[in-house]
């Protein structure tokens, strides 16, 4: 903004002319405004000194010291598979459904209702995980078991449904539906934002051409709109892998790997293992926790990467 | 020769806007309703026969049949690329759908289950040693407290980076900004709580626990997304403004106080309420800093804290002799927390309707 220097220039020009007095205002409050910015900084350094100076301990132990007496590899692994494992459930349950209400939204919904529909959606964004967590085990886990029943007679030759089921309804599948829908709302305000951005001009003409409502949406809106829904989707696996007291509520864990997503033994998450834990330990045992903490911030921090380099390749197109 | 019959013209271009292949008919208005239901009781008949019969499974079987019949009877009628739309508009409307159920689910239970735990006993007792009755008013001080204060702590920091960003910021700092405010953003809720925990253990020693330590795990959570509104609202307050005020020899510091602050007023509050809203029902950093505690304490700086998210994973994971009376205290927590974030959530939006400059 050339045009603005020039005009800051003038405003500093004024200012040395009157004395300087005004030129000590702008100063104090610039400085404000900088110490504020590096605060962030070091807010964010200090978050990971902080966390890599309590984890250290867990790193450098040796396995005999740790508690459970195994070493903080092997401790963190089935942590970091079942964290993946359900925000990958997640995603891959909430993108078509979030893709599928903006959509609606959008292009079907009357007007009038599209925008109700809208405020709604964006006041469901809003609501705490811990309520996710209420409904999942009260609701949804019981109403589940039947269903999942089901799947193991007459699906069980799947491996991700071998079962046996679980008679109680806290399985994987579940804490995956309940991230689903967790994570839908954010999911889909991404998506609507974008597809009711898509230019009208763009719309018109391939109506224009004869297609119909689908055809349209397949050319025009959803090329437009993939970029910005992949980062919702990205940002909506990054609420789901940070998740923690849904599934803390909901999943009966034992630990270990299983792909077996109806039974009763589940591997745990890294922020639920972290909520259970947390609480009841001390000593070494904090650290241990802190450190899979800092595995579990690595996650995160590797699948906004990821997300990034998919946007600009795509938009690169 | 005989004249073409006068309405093959109106027949060729509706078969021109059908597209090709169309056999130009077209299928009566309630053609995808009609399919819906059919599908749906057909299923429901199947299920009942097999002897499988389950409510979500007819639903969702039946949206499945439905797509495929709707397709199949327009397929003949009105030509495949129709039949093509008539197919996908119908699954994104299930999809919709399925999609909406669990969410009104959810509002519903929490209204009903929390209705049952709700009395004038919870909003003005503690739960000190009770065991039927008592109440979460602890744990609602608590977490006005405790968000109050994050608040106090994240605005003045996020405001004053975000005009950092916007009015002055240039250069590397303005990118690592950028950059770490991002990376700020995805930072785990429990993560968060964990940095404060790590923080205070160094200060205070290990085991402690006190409300300020979880309005700093907030403030951590709070400040990105105070920046990102921010930031969004003051770049479209228009340049001529700014110019505007510098023409009249306004140093910049009354310029952005001035002008470009309250011009953008009704966006910085609706921001920073969404972001309070957004704060407010976390539990996971809570739950590692403030610690659970059943008394009134309303001093942030001084022992443990209650508030109402860990109050209600509390009464659920260590319900008392009468479980049934801590689960219904629970759902009372949580439909008291859904109605402080609606509510600031519509104040938001009230105030951004109210308050919003016309910015042309």
């Amino acid at each position: 903004m050339a045009h603005f220097d020039t005009t800051t220039n003038a405003g500093q020009l004024l200012a040395a002319a009157s004395g300087g007095r005004r030129r000590r205002g702008d100063r104090v409050f610039s400085n404000i405004a900088v110490v504020a910015a590096v605060t962030i900084l070091a807010l964010l350094v200090g978050v990971a000194a902080f966390l890599v100076a309590e984890g250290f301990p867990a790193f450098t132990s040796s396995t005999a010291e740790l508690p459970n007496q195994e070493s903080f590899i092997s401790y963190v692994a089935p942590l970091a598979f079942g964290t993946v494992l359900a925000g990958v459930l997640a995603m891959v349950i909430a993108v078509p459904l979030a893709v599928a209400v903006a959509l609606f939204i959008t292009h079907i919904a009357p007007a009038r209702l599209a925008l109700l529909l809208g405020f709604f959606v964006d006041l469901l964004a809003a609501i705490p995980s811990i309520i996710y967590g209420l409904w999942g085990i009260f609701v949804l886990g019981p109403a589940a078991v039947p269903a999942m029943r089901w799947l193991e007679e007459k699906l069980g030759f799947i491996p991700i449904f071998e079962g046996p089921a679980s008679i109680t309804g806290r399985t994987m599948l579940v804490v995956g539906l309940v991230l689903a829908v967790m994570i839908l709302p954010i999911i889909s305000a991404v998506a609507r934002e974008v597809f009711s951005q898509t230019p009208r001009k763009l719309q018109e003409g391939a109506q224009a051409l004869g297609s119909t409502r689908w055809e349209m949406i397949r050319t025009t809106v959803l090329p437009f709109g993939r970029s910005s829904v992949i980062s919702g989707a990205m940002l909506g696996l990054g609420r789901a892998l940070g998740e923690t007291m849904a599934v803390a509520i909901i999943l009966s864990v034992s630990g270990g790997v299983t792909f077996n997503l109806i039974g009763q033994a589940n591997p745990s998450t890294i922020a639920a293992n972290i909520a259970l834990n947390f609480p009841e330990s001390s000593g070494l045992a904090i650290n241990v926790l802190i450190a899979t903490g800092l595995v579990l911030f690595a996650i995160t921090l590797a699948t906004n990467f990821l997300a990034r380099i998919i946007i600009d390749r795509a938009e690169i197109k | 020769m005989t004249p073409p019959p006068a309405d093959a013209a109106v027949l060729s271009t509706r078969s021109l806007f059908s597209g090709e292949g169309s056999r130009g008919g077209s299928l009566p208005s309630w053609a995808p309703w009609g399919a819906f239901v059919g599908a749906v009781v057909f299923c429901g008949l199947v299920e009942a026969v097999l002897g499988w019969f389950t409510i979500a499974l007819m639903l969702v079987f039946g949206c499945l049949v439905a797509i495929v019949a709707i397709y199949a009877w327009s397929r003949p009628v009105e030509g495949a690329r129709r039949a093509k739309d008539r197919a996908v508009t119908m699954a994104i409307v299930a999809a919709f759908g399925v999609a909406m159920a669990p969410l009104i689910s959810l509002l519903y239970e929490v209204i009903v289950r929390g209705a049952a735990g709700i009395s004038w006993e919870f909003f003005t007792s503690d739960s000190r040693g009770v065991v039927a009755g008592g109440g979460a008013a602890h744990a609602i001080v608590g977490t006005l407290v405790i968000t109050a204060c994050a608040v106090v702590i994240s605005v003045p920091i996020g405001l004053m980076a975000a005009i950092y960003m916007n009015e002055y910021g240039r250069g590397p700092l303005r990118r690592a900004l950028t950059f770490f405010v991002d990376v700020m953003t995805g930072i785990p809720s429990i993560v968060a709580g964990l940095f404060a925990y790590a923080l205070f253990e160094l200060f205070f020693g290990p085991g402690i626990r006190m409300g300020i330590m979880g309005s700093i795990a907030l403030t951590v959570l709070m400040i990105p997304i105070v920046i990102r509104s921010a930031e969004e609202v003051l770049k479209i307050v228009p340049d001529h403004l700014r110019e505007a005020s510098y023409a009249l020899g306004t140093p910049k510091w009354k310029t952005i106080t001035k002008v470009v602050l309250p011009t953008a007023f009704a966006g910085l509050v609706t921001g920073v309420m969404l972001a309070t809203a957004r704060i407010i029902g976390e539990t996971a950093p809570l739950l590692v800093t403030t610690g659970v505690v059943d008394s009134m304490n309303a001093d942030p700086f001084q022992g443990r804290m209650q508030n109402l998210a860990v109050y209600a994973y509390n009464e659920y994971r260590s319900p008392g002799v009468m479980k049934q009376a801590s689960f219904d205290r629970a759902w009372a927590a949580a439909l008291t927390l859904i109605l402080i974030v609606m509510i600031l959530n519509v104040i938001a939006r009230l105030v951004y309707r109210r308050y919003k400059t016309e910015i042309r």
